[in-house]
């Protein structure tokens, strides 16, 4: 099997990109806004507040969005990149 | 004839298949509600809950029964992303989940939605850096990776080792918890309840290995998530909250804010402590300013999240899709499936939480007469079971927030009475929180004998076993480690969740950086990973000795459920030190690192191995 070494390289990077993108996501929705909760506490989001509301759903609603999004990110740099699986 | 001979069209036609049992089970529960008005009893008809569902799952592990090692292992990797995104869900969410985590988050408020934040973060680890990468590999387990990847039986015999001592812990709190709902449901007493519990898990996974566990996995999560979202939407409704409680529960929360002024909570604090329950003393949605406090929320959520992405049961449920892409997906429908209870907990909190403080209600105790609250219907039948005390501590005859005394799994099991609800909807309950135990002790104790037949066994003492001496092996394996599990299961040695969240700080002491950087890191190598391996596992056993028996003073607030944090900073400088220090590893193993980064192209592993 041969593949560009150029374009493993290329596939790699923008992997690597996209991992650290959602990583930077994942860190904040777990531990910067979670952090912060007793100051959220005061401003109110569809009645509740904000610190609490965060995470009781708000950080999970984030994730789960993220989650769709990567896939479809990720997929995406697979095929522009053809390293994807035939289908 | 087996159900699995005509196996494309098997495939094909799982929607309906899972369809009809969905439209089964509905017209089950619409049955027994029917008796219910005929005057069944409610105990007949916690039997039958029980009793019908687990013979359920037994059936759809007979009709799964396999020979071949690519099915008993990874179901013959043909298991749609969707699918495998529910049967994750149901392996994942534990008794602790469906029992344990609305009561935990009534008891303490914020603090306790640092385990809901870091059940479900997890995930976007175990997409981002793991899954599709162990798929790619195309092992049969977890060590199976470490083994290869790093080269040599010791790095193998140490993922082994990890793996064994994460899910074993994990495996006895979940008989626990199938004993306890069996002998309340079934009426035997706890020791009976634990071996029935054992027969229901050995049932489903024992002949057809993970093939069977994936098909009674996602039988068992519609199950559960039914039992779980019908009496909250009920209550919510019946409150005056819509059908879709969990976007509109903030009035209640606001209003929960307000009745803790009156009550005065966190003001009045208990004179009396009584073992398993606790009176309220900490606001709902207060979230406590301190540093350390943060600290502790945020490092209690590293440690869960971490943990998530180094279970190897979990894991191993991504090696059972068809491609590299589908396992990707798969983490994503996974998620999704376990939001659907986590963001419903707290809301079930919540409005368990007014219905006790609201004194306009008729169901609430906080601020009645003695006389009244006793004479309320559910306030008596916990009482009896010692679920909850009342105990009138100032003797004014006036019931305050300080004399009223309950134990957490109490939140979940009770609300179908609490809010008046008839007892068909609590055999439900019973029947999903069997489910959550049941399917996550068999993905853990598949993962613990698969480990042993598969990494120790075949690859390590006999390379020549034939597949049917293989096979047998796993499935003896799989009954010993299961008796093993009851035994020490039914001696009660700690709590349910405690247990649980010692199991991910394990798994992640052990497991996270060496799986992580074998992937991300090239230059990792064996020593590396042995050192990360050895000095994790044992800075963090040592670490929860010394804090939980050893009478130490925790470090700045990492108290027993938080010990993974020293194991995983352990772990991460052992192998970063150890890797710079001894060679890199050889071209070949760069180049399967290389291979593993991109989804195109043959497993590493062979189909079979």
């Amino acid at each position: 099997m041969s593949i560009d070494a150029s374009d493993r390289e290329r596939h790699w990077a923008r992997t690597r990109a996209l991992m650290i993108v959602h990583m930077v996501i994942w860190f904040i929705f777990s531990f910067v806004v979670h952090w912060f909760a007793s100051y959220l506490n005061q401003f109110s989001v569809f009645d509740f507040p904000l610190g609490f509301y965060m995470a009781a759903q708000g950080s999970l609603i984030v994730f789960v969005v993220q989650l769709f999004v990567f896939v479809w990110q990720q997929d995406r740099i697979d095929r522009e990149c053809g390293m994807a699986e035939e289908d | 004839m087996s159900l699995f001979e005509m196996r494309g069209s098997f495939i094909e036609n799982l929607p309906k298949i899972y369809g009809i049992y969905t439209g089964g089970f509905v017209v089950f529960i619409l049955l027994m509600a029917v008796l219910e008005q005929m005057g069944l009893g409610a105990d007949t008809i916690g039997i039958l809950f029980v009793g019908f569902t687990i013979f359920i799952y037994a059936l759809i592990g007979w009709l799964s029964r396999t020979m071949q090692v690519d099915a008993y292992y990874v179901a013959g990797r043909q298991v749609p992303a969707v699918f495998n995104g529910m049967a994750t869900a149901a392996d994942w969410m534990s008794g602790a989940s469906f029992v344990a985590m609305a009561g935990g988050i009534y008891a303490s408020g914020h603090a306790y939605l640092a385990f809901v934040v870091g059940w479900t973060g997890g995930y976007v680890l175990v997409a981002v850096l793991m899954a599709p990468y162990l798929r790619k590999f195309g092992c049969y387990t977890v060590p199976d990776f470490i083994g290869t990847r790093y080269g040599g039986n010791l790095a193998r015999f140490c993922a082994v080792v990890v793996l064994v001592v994460a899910s074993f812990t994990y495996v006895t709190a979940q008989i626990n918890a199938t004993g306890t709902i069996a002998s309340r449901a079934l009426h035997v007493p706890f020791e009976v309840g634990v071996w029935f519990g054992l027969l229901g898990i050995l049932l489903c996974s024992m002949l057809g290995g993970m093939r069977a566990v994936t098909w009674t996995q996602v039988a068992q999560y519609i199950v559960l998530i039914v039992a779980y979202l019908v009496p909250v939407i009920w209550m919510s409704n019946k409150q005056g909250f819509g059908i879709i409680p969990q976007f509109v529960y903030g009035d209640a929360v606001a209003k929960i804010a307000e009745l803790e002024a009156l009550h005065k909570v966190g003001e009045l604090l208990p004179v009396e402590k009584i073992a398993g329950m606790s009176a309220l003393t900490v606001k709902h949605a207060f979230a406590d300013g301190s540093a350390l406090k943060a600290w502790q929320f945020v490092t209690l959520v590293a440690c869960m999240m971490l943990g998530t992405a180094s279970l190897p049961h979990i894991l191993m449920r991504y090696f059972t899709t068809p491609s590299v892409r589908d396992a990707r997906t798969s983490v994503a429908w996974s998620l999704f499936f376990i939001f659907l209870l986590y963001f419903t907990a707290p809301a079930l909190a919540t409005f368990t939480k007014l219905q006790v403080l609201d004194p306009s209600l008729a169901t609430s105790v906080i601020g009645k007469p003695l006389a009244q609250v006793m004479a309320l219907d559910w306030v008596r039948q916990w009482s009896s079971v010692d679920f909850l005390r009342v105990v009138d501590a100032n003797k004014d005859g006036i019931v305050q927030i300080n004399e009223f005394f309950m134990r957490d799994d109490i939140v979940v099991l009770a609300t179908p009475e609490i809010a008046g609800l008839p007892y068909v909807i609590s055999g439900l309950v019973a029947a999903g929180g069997m489910a959550a135990a049941m399917s996550t002790a068999d993905g853990l104790l598949l993962a613990i004998a698969n480990a042993l037949s598969h990494d120790l066994y075949y690859k390590m003492i006999d390379p020549k076993a034939e597949t049917a001496r293989r096979l047998i092996v796993a499935r003896v394996l799989l009954v010993v480690i299961g008796v093993a599990g009851s035994a020490v299961a039914s001696m009660r040695l700690t709590g349910i969740l405690g247990a649980v969240a010692w199991a991910f700080d394990f798994a992640c002491s052990g497991l996270f950086f060496p799986l992580v950087l074998g992937v991300w890191w090239k230059r990792a190598n064996r020593p590396g990973a042995i050192a990360g391996m050895v000095v994790g596992l044992g800075a963090g056993s040592w670490y929860l000795y010394m804090v939980y028996a050893g009478g130490m003073v925790p470090w700045i607030g990492l108290d027993h459920l938080r010990f993974g944090i020293v194991g995983m900073a352990a772990s991460l400088i052992a192998m970063v030190v150890v890797t710079l220090l001894t060679p890199p590893p050889d071209a070949e193993t760069q180049a399967m690192v290389d291979e593993v980064r991109i989804p195109k192209g043959r497993a590493i592993l062979a189909a079979t191995h």
